[in-house]
């Protein structure tokens, strides 16, 4: 709306310098954002590599379960 | 949310609502947002100080943390209210700094002060001694925020206009709403970002504990020197 409007407004000599200060605090905004945002996805992806580690180690230990079960009943029947 | 909607509204009312000042015209709506930063920066810097006062009551490494995302989003607020102030210096009186007011160059000590706090914590590599010594310095520094706030009103000669007193000030009613919008805007994105920071590092950390009790020490990658908490 304001973009719109800004056709409305005085922009005479003062606007670059009003336009000027609220862009440039617009921009340090922008960039910390981003800033955030790169380390935000980075922390998700170490997440999602831990989980992926971690299914990982889950098979590994219930496998060597399932392949002793049968060893276990033909024990058993003895 | 509330950040969204307040600086929405502080901009419809800074460039539909409040009048063009009669002495300055429409450079004076640079005041809203320049004002704004510098007072929420300084109140920053001196939360970081209390902050930083639970730190060394407590031991708590969290408010070590909490002061360190403080006075980190102080900073960058103090250097946009400093561009800010420079860019309306240039267009009212014609240069970008002014070397004689008071204020100005209160401002610009507080945020040189301010600025070696990174430099402090990165200098120190235990990260208990760390935390301690800035903690330290973040009092010291913050108690030095009203102390020159208080030199400075003092101060005789100055350029700033004094538009915001005790008593009333002499902003007109529709300019003081839309000052007081701003300030509650900028207020508002300070404590979401320091919020969103926080979160930040702290899931990072947690991240870094879960990884190494769950893979072990090898997993983890040694930490390298930090000005931030670890």
């Amino acid at each position: 709306m304001i973009l719109f409007a800004a056709a409305a407004l005085p922009l005479h000599s003062a606007g670059k310098y009003v336009a000027g200060a609220y862009i440039v605090f617009v921009v340090m905004l922008l960039v910390y954002l981003t800033i955030m945002s790169i380390r935000t996805s980075r922390t998700e992806r170490e997440l999602a590599e831990l989980r992926e580690e971690l299914a990982l180690r889950r098979r590994q230990v219930s496998e060597p379960e399932s392949q002793t079960e049968p060893e276990r009943e033909a024990v058993g029947s003895k | 949310m509330a950040t969204i909607a307040t600086i929405t509204a502080a901009l419809v009312l800074v460039f539909f609502y409040a009048p063009l000042d009669s002495d300055q015209g429409f450079v004076q709506k640079i005041f809203y947002i320049h004002v704004p930063l510098a007072i929420v920066s300084l109140c920053g810097f001196v939360f970081g100080g209390l902050l930083a006062i639970g730190h060394l009551r407590t031991g708590d490494r969290s408010w070590d943390m909490r002061s360190y995302v403080a006075i980190h989003m102080s900073l960058i607020f103090g250097i946009a209210a400093l561009v800010a102030g420079l860019i309306w210096a240039k267009a009212s009186w014609g240069h970008w700094w002014v070397w004689d007011d008071p204020t100005l160059v209160s401002f610009l000590i507080v945020l040189l002060l301010f600025a070696t706090y990174q430099p402090l914590r990165f200098s120190i590599e235990d990260p208990e001694r760390q935390a301690r010594y800035a903690s330290a310095f973040a009092i010291v520094a913050a108690a030095f925020v009203p102390l020159n706030f208080i030199a400075v009103r003092l101060a005789q000669g100055f350029v700033h206009p004094r538009v915001l007193t005790l008593t009333g000030g002499n902003l007109p009613g529709s300019m003081r709403l839309t000052f007081l919008v701003s300030l509650a805007g900028i207020a508002l994105l300070f404590a979401a970002l320091w919020k969103y920071e926080l979160a930040a590092k702290n899931a990072r950390i947690q991240l870094r504990r879960l990884r190494r009790e769950l893979l072990g020490e090898d997993a983890v990658r040694p930490l390298r020197r930090s000005a931030a908490p670890s």
